[in-house]
């Protein structure tokens, strides 16, 4: 080290705040969930009694793998969805890919909260998607089905995380060098050939990176099954969210969330296994 | 006696260097005894990754020794930053800073150091004059040449009276025609100014040009310093001989000495060289360099010298080379100008040669 | 090549993709225009009396000017300890490194909610009444990666030697970053710290654990979702929104290109 004590006047004030209001929130969750109550004195009484509770019912587990099922179809058809955006924007938009791909991102920085709303308006009895069909005769009378259900929340969540994945994925192919291709091809390699053998595997980290960073913020999901996702497209963020807001069992859902704390730091270890934190540090 | 303008006193710099999971330290300068006169243009050459710029940011301050001691006008410099040291460096690539000026960046230093606003103007306006770029003083670097830019380098350093210059390769950036221009311009303004400069190059013909003393350094090492005259006609090592200009060199073994010029046999021939320090005693192996322009060719009945035959002949206008295949030695360039009642090409290829020379223009190599 | 082989249908996806992408937005400001208080179709008439309603409610406007205050706020802060951060990842070598970068960049991944109740557990544990700048506390942890990965990538480009070669003409390290390095990368900052304003602006996971009584604009709208007489007063105010922030990603993604380095002219 040459310089400790810029090092240490520059890495203190980040360091020092997230440390207070990242680490340490965690860590007293981490107490919170033994403790017996969330008021008066059942708070001083520590207890095992929520991880018995959560290890005992069985709902929560199925609502936990449900909505890992539904992350996991999230990202994966995202991830499928984003690679041919992808590809068309680093190989065949030539010198306008820039532009185009802002134009990609610009809507991912509007109101989260107004674009998932937004979807109540083209799933509902009456949105566009029904009027759509009906206009070309496809159903002939307006289906309510398509709001309020388990497919409403994939394909809102589907929508908003495209743009993201597509980011990563669009990296790593820039990153390909061109006269690898045109060695594969001079190689012998068919144009399928040389995407399969060259460009697929050289764009795996911008696929491993993307599924990911989609896959882990959408298994804590909340705000979309509130909203598009009545009670059959309910996620286990939700879950946690009635713990704090209505049943006011702090400390169950303190249990609940460290729960899903780990499986994103399993994630993040198979991740960083996979892929690599700096790689996604990149972008 | 006046006292060094620097002074390097046993100074090691070791960096850690880690590839993977090794950690290893690596040498950048080891064991460097140096001093450089007041007003002197000392030059430190050598190839790149020899630590020359790794010294330069010793002095500058950029870089802390591991071990030793840097000295600048007697001071001991191991507990000054680089702000607080009486030196200024013109960098590679000139560093100029883009959003400002080309007045505001002369005038960086002296504003840094509260120096008040008229002075300020007047020396940045000398300053701008001395290279000549007075008229600029309003565009951003980008809008400069390379030449230029390389001018406002070396004011925004001069203009603060520095006690010591230092130049990281500060024409290594410009093409060849300015570069030669550059070299000249730069001894001139160091005659005009006094100050002491300290420049880096891996150039030997740089070097050789501008400097009053060079330090030829390898690994981290110096191998030799002396003044232009001195490194070229008596270079003290292979590594010198090698890399300053051109050299041949032989492998014999010592027959005779007498003084300090020493006999070998070199294959089937014998031959004479010089000594510079205590000469090898009888029947050690021994090496030595000529230089391609101080060897003769001849075709004679005598017996001058070494044997040869003419390999290759290169016709380069001032000179013509030949390259001579001589037995059990490498092959040797012998180097011929082209001059008053010279024929350019005298010798023909295949042709039986011998080769021979002066005996103080053989030089004995330490290693 | 590839390249002539399936131009047309890269192009076709491509535009498909934004067409789904903006379409959200555009039926938004589509129905912020329509004489309804139902969000249906099909559409009754054209109306301006939704936007003439929003600017006579008062909870509305009070809203917005906490979500800029915050947003104001989190978002300088966020950039200040951001841009640090960047620093030390891109000048300094030291053990910890990957530790530090792990855990600034951490809140990139992690789910929102899970930020939102362990800050609400401290608050709640420390005595701490619920307000906009409590949820502000979250919006600097969550927009600091942002800010920092803008940073980083101006950095990376940015000759070092201009920072030695202020202090080599008496700068001290301080003086180097405040007069060089600051003013050059200038743009990124502003860049970042617009994205950070955005992060926080639109931010509704968190702060809808936190802000209290105090509700952010988009805790308000949420709040207004629930009363169908309310909707075309929230769609309005959406439409105002999108356009704003589009505005917005427009302006720093222009700022970030303006300020990449400009090369050093080689000869």
């Amino acid at each position: 080290m040459e310089h400790p004590k810029r090092l240490l006047a520059l890495i203190g004030p980040p360091g020092v705040y997230l440390t207070l209001f990242f680490l340490l929130p965690l860590g007293i969750m981490a107490v919170f969930s033994f403790r017996a109550g969330t008021i008066g004195e059942a708070r001083n009484v520590f207890t095992l009694e929520h991880y018995r509770q959560f290890i005992a019912n069985t709902a929560y587990h199925r609502l936990l793998w449900r909505s890992s099922l539904i992350a996991f179809g999230i990202a994966s058809i995202s991830t499928l969805l984003a690679y041919p955006l992808a590809y068309f924007l680093a190989f065949q938009a030539g010198e306008r890919k820039l532009t185009l791909m802002t134009l990609i991102i610009i809507p991912t920085w509007t109101s989260y909260l107004l674009r998932v709303f937004a979807w109540k308006l083209i799933l509902g009895t009456n949105g566009l998607l029904n009027t759509f069909l009906l206009s070309l005769g496809i159903i002939d009378r307006a289906s309510p089905i398509l709001l309020y259900s388990r497919n409403a929340v994939m394909v809102t969540l589907v929508y908003v995380w495209v743009p993201f994945v597509a980011l990563p994925i669009f990296a790593a192919l820039e990153r390909i060098d061109r006269s690898l291709l045109e060695a594969a091809a001079d190689l012998g390699c068919k144009p399928w050939q040389s995407f399969l053998r060259v460009t697929l595997p050289l764009s795996a980290p911008g696929i491993i990176a993307g599924f990911f960073f989609c896959l882990i913020p959408t298994l804590g999901e909340y705000v979309t099954p509130l909203l598009v996702g009545g009670g059959q497209g309910a996620m286990y963020g939700n879950l946690i969210q009635d713990q704090f807001v209505r049943a006011l069992n702090w400390s169950m859902g303190s249990v609940m969330s460290l729960a899903m704390l780990l499986a994103v730091i399993v994630l993040l270890a198979l991740f960083s296994r996979m892929g690599s934190f700096s790689k996604l540090l990149e972008l | 006696m006046s006292e060094p303008a620097v002074e390097l006193r046993d100074v090691t710099k070791v960096f850690a260097s880690t590839r993977g999971d090794v950690t290893e330290e690596v040498y950048a300068v080891q064991d460097m005894n140096l001093e450089i006169a007041q007003g002197e243009f000392f030059t430190l050459l050598g190839p790149s990754g020899c630590g020359k710029t790794t010294t330069l940011r010793l002095i500058a301050g950029f870089e802390r020794p591991t071990r030793g001691e840097i000295f600048i006008q007697g001071r001991p410099m191991s507990k000054v930053p680089p702000n607080l040291r009486p030196v200024n460096t013109v960098f590679q690539n000139y560093a100029l800073f883009p959003h400002l000026n080309v007045a505001r960046n002369v005038g960086f230093g002296l504003e840094v150091r509260r120096v008040s606003r008229s002075e300020r103007e007047r020396r940045v306006h000398e300053a701008l004059e001395m290279v000549q770029l007075a008229e600029m003083s309003n565009r951003k670097p980008s809008q400069l040449s390379g030449g230029q830019q390389q001018r406002v380098a070396l004011a925004r350093a001069l203009v603060n009276q520095p006690a010591v210059l230092l130049l990281d390769e500060p024409l290594g950036a410009l093409d060849l025609k300015l570069r030669k221009a550059m070299q000249i311009e730069l001894k001139q303004l160091q005659a005009q100014v006094g100050i002491t400069f300290i420049y880096v190059t891996h150039d030997q013909e740089e070097a050789l040009t501008m400097s009053d003393r060079i330090a030829v350094m390898n690994k981290g090492r110096v191998l030799q310093v002396g003044d232009p005259v001195t490194l070229y006609e008596r270079p003290a090592s292979h590594f010198v001989a090698d890399f300053i200009g051109e050299s041949n060199f032989f492998r014999g073994v010592v027959e005779a000495v007498s003084g300090q010029v020493v006999e070998l046999r070199v294959g089937g021939a014998r031959v004479q060289a010089t000594a510079s320090d205590s000469p090898p005693s009888p029947g050690q192996e021994a090496l030595f360099a000529i230089r391609p322009e101080k060897m003769r060719l001849a075709v004679s009945e005598e017996d001058l010298g070494l044997h040869g035959t003419i390999q290759e002949v290169i016709y380069i206008g001032t000179d013509t080379r030949y390259i001579v295949s001589v037995e059990a030695q490498p092959p040797v360039a012998v180097r011929v100008q082209n001059g008053c009642g010279i024929a350019p090409q005298e010798y023909r290829r295949g042709e039986a040669v011998q080769l021979f020379w002066l005996p103080e223009d053989a030089h004995l190599l330490a290693d | 090549m590839e390249k002539s082989r399936f131009p047309s249908f890269g192009l076709l996806y491509y535009w498909l993709i934004v067409i789904i992408l903006f379409l959200p937005i555009f039926l938004l400001i589509l129905f912020s225009f329509n004489d309804s208080t139902r969000l249906v179709f099909p559409l009754r008439g054209f109306t301006l009396q939704w936007y003439r309603q929003l600017s006579e409610n008062s909870e509305l406007i009070r809203a917005v000017r906490t979500s800029i205050l915050l947003a104001l706020g989190s978002s300088f802060l966020a950039t200040v300890l951001g841009t640090m951060g960047a620093l030390v990842v891109v000048r300094y070598e030291f053990p910890g490194r990957n530790i530090f970068v792990a855990v600034a960049a951490l809140p990139l991944v992690i789910p929102y909610i899970i930020l939102g109740v362990s800050l609400l557990i401290m608050l709640h544990s420390l005595g701490v009444r619920l307000s906009a700048w409590t949820a502000g506390l979250a919006h600097v942890v969550i927009s600091l990666p942002y800010a920092m990965l803008v940073v980083i990538a101006r950095l990376v480009g940015f000759p070092q030697n201009l920072e030695e070669a202020a202090m080599d003409l008496g700068a001290t390290y301080w003086g180097a970053l405040r007069r060089v390095t600051i003013p050059i990368i200038f743009p990124a900052l502003t860049a970042a710290f617009l994205i950070c304003f955005t992060i926080s602006f639109d931010e509704f996971a968190i702060a809808s654990f936190l802000v209290g009584t105090q509700p952010t604009l988009p805790v308000y709208l949420y709040s207004q979702l629930r009363f169908p007489t309310r909707l075309p007063l929230v769609v309005s105010m959406a439409a105002i929104l999108m356009t704003a922030s589009m505005a917005i990603v427009l302006i720093s993604e222009w700022l970030r290109r303006v300020g990449q380095t400009p090369q050093p002219k080689k000869k």
